[in-house]
């Protein structure tokens, strides 16, 4: 099974970031493996649709689920429909939530946030 | 002659100037502010007809598609998705590029076309009135105001644009020999006129101010203007007798005190296009 972590950093003790879309890193984790592997998120950097470039990193790194804090509509539609479960937690590091998820699971997230919700602003125009 | 009527702030009087002001030049007035056009409810236009304005839009053939992503990574709007379930598109992030179709190997990307809103054309005398009315919960001014750009010829124009310097605004400045900026007498006035000057000035558009609803407080807005060598062509006074008009959705061109100042403004903004 592969767990994906949004994370504030590219270590395994790096803290976890509550965004999905522009968090810096996706922390993999292989529970067969037992290892770490650090993906940049291709949603940090775009002007718009971030969620879905971050989704579309989470899927191609073949996860099966998902730890972060909160999903906007667009990136929780693609995770669906790509069968990949979606957790929440709201502190810690990531070996921590992933530690916490295997000893005792975590929230299910089941649903999103509103769109550009972590950006600091709303109703942004451009 | 083209003339760009902006703000930066919303609510300064944009649309006030710019309908007064066509009524009393007697020259075409666009709404370009497609998200919400209210001029029309000042010029009351008639006989008017509407044009569809629809964007190009990929439609996925999922036989077709092999999953090699190219299409998800050459799309600059993250519009594409490859998920386990094949491509998915978002419609509302595609900002009709094509590029999808041009990188496709196999050919699964046709186009197709979808409405995003239209624009209308009416008279209000001699007066020709043009809108742009985007649909609601779309995201994209462009393709809209490219459309307006499209309906009108080289004959005297006021264009009424949206608040802001965003995209939309620049979009409608472009193309035009001179620029009106609206500004009212408060510190959110005059932080925002900043702004559209600085914008005004980068595209190298010759442009002067108006102040609507000049109150005691008007010294801040002239201090600044002479401070960057802005001309001010006129001043509308704050005063009850416009808002009740606008309330009603009437014009104040034909009403004392208003009709000697827009015909004082048309005046120095005839002079002003014309030397600039």
């Amino acid at each position: 099974m592969r767990i994906c972590v949004s994370s504030v950093g590219k270590e395994k003790t790096s803290p976890l970031d509550a965004r999905f879309g522009r968090c810096q890193y996706f922390m993999v984790y292989d529970t067969d493996t037992k290892e770490y592997k650090a993906v940049p998120n291709k949603g940090l950097l775009s002007s718009g649709g971030a969620g879905i470039a971050a989704a579309q990193t989470v899927i191609n790194e073949k996860a099966d689920a998902v730890i972060t804090g909160n999903l906007g509509p667009n990136a929780m539609e693609l995770l669906r429909a790509s069968d990949i479960t979606t957790y929440h937690a709201s502190t810690g590091t990531v070996n921590e939530v992933v530690k916490q998820y295997m000893d005792n699971g975590l929230p299910l997230i089941d649903k999103a946030v509103p769109a550009h919700f972590g950006m600091g602003h709303r109703n942004a125009r451009g | 002659m083209h003339i760009a009527v902006l703000s930066g702030k919303g609510g300064t009087g944009k649309t006030t100037v710019s309908t007064n002001l066509a009524a009393v030049m007697n020259c075409r007035y666009v709404d370009c502010d497609v998200e919400e056009p209210n001029g029309f409810i000042f010029l009351r236009p008639y006989d008017v007809h509407t044009k569809d304005v629809s964007v190009s839009v990929p439609v996925i053939d999922k036989d077709k598609c092999k999953g090699c992503q190219k299409c998800v990574d050459i799309c600059q709007f993250n519009a594409l998705v490859y998920t386990r379930k094949g491509l998915v598109l978002f419609e509302k992030l595609c900002h009709a590029c094509g590029a999808c179709m041009l990188v496709c190997p196999g050919g699964a990307i046709a186009e197709t076309e979808r409405s995003i809103g239209k624009i209308d054309i009416g008279k209000t005398g001699s007066i020709e009135c043009v809108r742009g009315v985007l649909d609601v919960g779309e995201p994209m001014s462009g393709p809209i105001i490219r459309e307006l750009k499209k309906n009108v010829d080289s004959s005297l124009t006021l264009w009424d644009c949206s608040p802001g310097s965003s995209c939309n605004v620049v979009k409608s400045m472009s193309d035009c020999d001179f620029a009106l900026l609206v500004t009212e007498p408060t510190k959110f006035g005059l932080h925002d006129l900043r702004i559209a000057v600085e914008l005004t000035r980068k595209l190298s558009i010759p442009f002067a101010v108006v102040i609507n609803r000049s109150d005691q407080y008007s010294g801040m807005i002239y201090e600044y203007c002479s401070k960057e060598n802005i001309k001010i062509l006129g001043e509308i006074p704050f005063d009850r007798s416009a808002a009740v008009a606008y309330s009603k959705g009437e014009l104040l061109y034909d009403k004392p005190p208003f009709k000697d100042i827009f015909l004082h403004i048309a005046g120095r903004l005839k002079e002003e296009v014309l030397c600039s």
